[in-house]
């Protein structure tokens, strides 16, 4: 006897599980199919290539007009379920009753609208039918159309890729810290965000909305917490979407998160049942197609009176968000006990994590290269013991059983003329033919190929080339760490972040490979410094990766308390200055007071809470901070020359106050400290400084890489030259110079040791270098020549300085 | 426990830390990059540095005068140094910083 069966939804699940029922038995039921958007079933899932345009609506079709006429379903298709009266049983939709003796719920989910002021506005959308994907599609119609996304998932991606792709000026805006945060950890995360940024796609993490602006009822902007106002003529909301319960709700059935049904698929009531993404099975609900086939096919079967039970399977994600390949299975949370084995080649933008418990692999993310997920997925579900195989688990099914992979061996095997250095061209054989020239080292190698001397990338492989030229006679370099968070050297990571065009720290972390999340103590002032030096525009400071004393710009004391040095420039004060000092010293109770080695006045034991209220004070007698405190410029020591000196033969104070001016505020890589003496006779000691200048009758002797400290170094010749002027340039290049290549930490001798004495002065003899290096300062200088005090003494900055909260005052009451 | 408001989140910039007078003594509320927060005492146990000071990486913080390095969950000190400072309950609602009242000496209020 043939039943009437009604379906309400027409989705991807209802879909499939009438295919089964059909194809089981075509005669059991008589089928009625609701669906409130008005076309029967496609593939949801290719919603993304229609908006990018890879595909046509027809092409996404599943069941066409000729499916449901030969299967004899009766379509409601545009026409919504307004009742279910399971008393009756019979389904009340727009346009009438239909009787049912079983009844399939499928209302899927319904996108989560996030209830933002204006979230009503028209051009605020959802990503989930047809419609929104046309009116998405006919945006790019517009000249200039901006789009603004919310939501950084897997469907606002594919919202943002798919506009995009069709010349749409898209941003999008997730809560978040990265990307896909439930598929992807966070490195993987970091390399989607970095593709689509190529697209030319603007993607803010960790961006909170506030407010969506319109005008005259249309969406116009959206604004975020921090004040960002992102103009769009479209914004859609992808962040999430929930069950469908409400009319299932309505029907008295029992609803938690999604419809309850039991591993038949029937709900409370004997004659409902349901499927899809608006069920919940033993508190779980459903989002990805595979579990809600399985569903389908449960369903078909039960409805049929065959037995059958649903079992939720490991389920794991291969996404392709327009290009860019992901792949992410079973749990890849870090925890106790379990390990983890990674896979980082941020070239070619191919990350890969697997994580282990035990003897069991339990999670992979795949970024990029996901030719071996389904195998990995099969081990996560097999639950297969991988411990033998452990040592080339990562390198996917192609290396287990074989013989070890010897890197050496394929570098063997190449041919002569196999290119090794792709930036200067160098094949295998010009390096071995260098080898057999006699050069042993890597510099030998560089200095005769130019192999390794661009970017550098290639470094090891020019090593291997050689290590298999020279057999035992090669010495592998033992190059020092910048600290345990990475193996590269501060010089790898200089040259790296300039040659990658590396821009900010989650950057370095990420595509030099770091080991820790963000850094150390040792690592993260280093690379902050090295970050600001080469991109003074692009990159803001990051006052957390500094040392106590050049965050709160005063050096911290063993108690505790800090110093005050305020900047005297070439050493000269005044009684106006001297004034302001004593004030401040008698109002703030500084205990000491004493002269520097530097020719200023150090106010010493004064507390952080007072710090900003002196810095105003001092301010206001025209003081600025003297930064005796930062890895940066500190004095320039004169002596008072021929103004007053008898035996002077330059304005040497003049000179000193000059290049003063000119230099504050720069940060360095260590501090820098100057001196100017008017005559031989030195009595500003300019030969000890990092650069020193002594004036003779007839110009001025330049001198660098001096020292009065652990070690003791006297100046080397630089230069000497005529005029003020040209002091100045050598001088200012001579920093740059030194910004722009030492390591952080090493004082100009240190680095000159390395570097040679005649290298810097080919560098800086070269009249046009020279002026680069003095404009690429002075651009610095725009960023950085500020007095600190002055921000800090702002209110809003004062406050960091007090404590948060007191609470020993109200528990003393 | 006695869930006292001592400010807001972003009072403490991220990877940064704030301070907070308490009758136990000075306590260093830290702020991690992933947005985390712990309570801890402000005093290293080696020479008294003030740990809210100090640079905040992972879940650690080193000590700014002598580079002592403490894990924030634990209180200990890691690598060779041996020494733990006490840490505090601290969570965030809605935005706000609680700290356990009770664990810093503070009575709830009558």
């Amino acid at each position: 006897m043939t039943q009437k069966l009604v379906v309400i939804g027409a989705g991807m699940a209802s879909g499939r599980m009438l295919e089964h029922l059909f194809e089981s038995d075509p005669s059991a039921y008589e089928v009625t199919l609701f669906n409130a958007e008005p076309r029967g079933n496609y593939n949801r899932l290719m919603l993304s290539p229609v908006l990018s345009g890879e595909k046509t609506y027809a092409e996404i079709v599943t069941h066409d007009e000729d499916w449901y006429a030969a299967t004899g379903v009766a379509c409601r298709f545009g026409e919504r379920v307004v009742e279910i009266d399971r008393d009756r049983k019979v389904v009340v939709g727009e346009k009438g009753e239909v009787p049912y003796d079983k009844l399939v719920v499928a209302t899927g989910s319904d996108p989560f609208m996030i209830p933002l002021p204006g979230h009503d506005l028209e051009g605020v959308i959802p990503y989930r039918d047809l419609e929104d994907t046309e009116r998405m599609m006919g945006l790019s119609a517009k000249p200039d159309a901006k789009a603004v996304v919310i939501g950084g998932g897997l469907l606002g991606l594919e919202a943002a890729a798919g506009m995009a792709a069709r010349g749409v000026e898209v941003t999008v805006v997730h809560i978040m810290g990265h990307l896909m945060e439930r598929q992807l950890d966070e490195a993987a995360g970091y390399l989607l965000r970095r593709a689509l940024t190529d697209k030319g796609i603007k993607v803010m993490c960790s961006a909170n909305s506030k407010e969506i602006l319109g005008e005259n009822g249309q969406v116009k902007a959206l604004l975020l917490d921090d004040g960002t106002e992102l103009p769009c003529d479209l914004l859609v909301m992808a962040v999430g979407i929930r069950p469908s319960v409400a009319l299932a709700k309505s029907a008295g059935l029992a609803v938690g998160r999604g419809v309850h049904v039991d591993d038949q698929m029937v709900t409370s009531d004997p004659d409902v049942l349901a499927l899809g993404e608006c069920v919940e099975h033993n508190g779980a609900v459903f989002g990805l197609v595979a579990p809600l086939y399985d569903q389908a096919k449960v369903l078909a079967q039960t409805l049929l009176g065959q037995e059958a039970a649903f079992q939720p399977k490991e389920v794991a994600t291969k996404l392709k968000v327009t290009g860019c390949d992901l792949f992410s299975a079973g749990d890849f949370a870090e925890g106790e006990g379990r390990e983890d084995i990674v896979f980082r080649d941020p070239a070619r933008g191919v990350y890969k994590r697997l994580v282990l418990e035990g003897e069991r692999l339990i999670g992979a993310v795949m970024y990029g290269d996901t030719a071996d997920g389904a195998w990995f997925h099969g081990l996560i579900k097999d639950r297969e013991d991988v411990s033998e195989m452990r040592d080339t688990l990562i390198f996917g099914p192609a290396f287990q059983g074989g013989a070890q992979a010897d890197p050496m061996a394929a570098v063997a095997a190449l041919p002569a003329d196999a290119e090794i250095c792709g930036c200067n061209g160098v094949c295998k054989g010009r390096i071995v033919e260098a080898v057999e020239g006699g050069a042993t080292t890597i510099e030998d190698v560089r200095a005769v190929t130019k192999a390794s001397g661009s970017c550098g990338t290639c470094t090891g492989l020019v090593e291997q080339v050689m290590a298999l030229s020279l057999g035992d006679d090669f010495v592998m370099p033992t190059a020092k760490p910048v600290c345990g968070c990475t193996d590269l050297t501060h010089e790898d990571v200089r040259r790296l972040i300039k040659a990658r065009e590396l821009k900010s720290q989650p950057a370095v972390w990420q595509e030099l490979g770091w080991t820790t999340p963000n850094g150390c103590h040792v690592c993260r002032p280093a690379v902050n410094y090295y970050l600001l030096a080469d991109w003074p525009l692009e990159y803001q400071d990051d006052p957390q990766s500094r040392f106590v004393n050049e965050r709160n710009h005063a050096n911290i004391q063993k108690d505790g308390t800090y110093s005050v040095v305020p900047r005297m420039w070439g050493g000269l004060t005044n009684s106006r200055e001297l004034r302001a000092i004593a004030d401040a010293a008698d109002k703030y109770g500084v205990p000491t007071v004493k002269v520097t080695g530097g020719q200023r006045i150090d106010l010493l034991g004064v507390r952080k809470e007072d710090l900003p209220a002196m810095w105003a004070d001092l301010n206001e007698a025209g003081l600025v901070s003297g930064h005796a405190y930062s890895k940066g410029l500190r004095t320039v020591k004169t002596c008072v020359g021929r103004e007053h000196c008898r035996f002077g033969t330059q304005d040497s104070t003049g000179l000193g106050v000059k290049l003063e001016k000119r230099l504050w505020g720069s940060w360095t890589p260590h501090k820098v400290k100057l001196a100017v003496s008017g005559c031989p006779r030195n009595c500003a000691e300019a030969t000890c400084k990092d650069l020193g200048i002594v004036c003779v009758d007839s110009g001025f002797e330049i001198g660098v890489g001096g020292a009065a400290g652990m070690d003791l170094k006297e100046i080397q010749p630089l230069v000497k030259v005529a005029t003020e002027a040209e002091a100045e340039e050598w001088s200012v290049a001579f920093v740059q110079l030194y910004r722009e290549h030492a390591k952080y930490l090493d004082r100009p001798y240190k680095w000159i040791a390395k570097v040679g004495m005649d290298w810097v002065r080919a560098a800086l003899s070269d009249a046009d270098e020279r002026a680069a290096l003095v404009a690429r300062f002075d651009l610095s200088q725009t960023i950085y020549q500020k007095d600190p005090w002055a921000e800090r003494a702002e209110p809003a900055q004062a406050r960091r300085f007090q404590p948060l909260a007191d609470l020993t005052l109200e528990a003393a009451e | 426990m006695n869930w006292i408001d001592v400010g807001a989140l972003d009072d403490i910039p991220l990877r940064g830390a704030r301070l907070v007078k308490t009758p136990v003594g000075c306590v260093a509320l830290f702020r991690t990059g992933e947005d985390e927060v712990f309570a801890a005492s402000d005093r290293c146990p080696h020479k008294g540095g003030p740990l809210s000071e100090g640079i905040v990486h992972g879940r650690a913080v080193t000590c700014p005068l002598h580079n002592w390095v403490f894990d924030l969950e634990t209180g200990d000190a890691q690598g060779a140094d041996e020494g733990s400072i006490p840490t505090y309950p601290l969570r965030v609602e809605n935005g706000r910083l609680l700290l356990d009242g009770d664990a810093v000496g503070r009575r709830a209020a009558a």
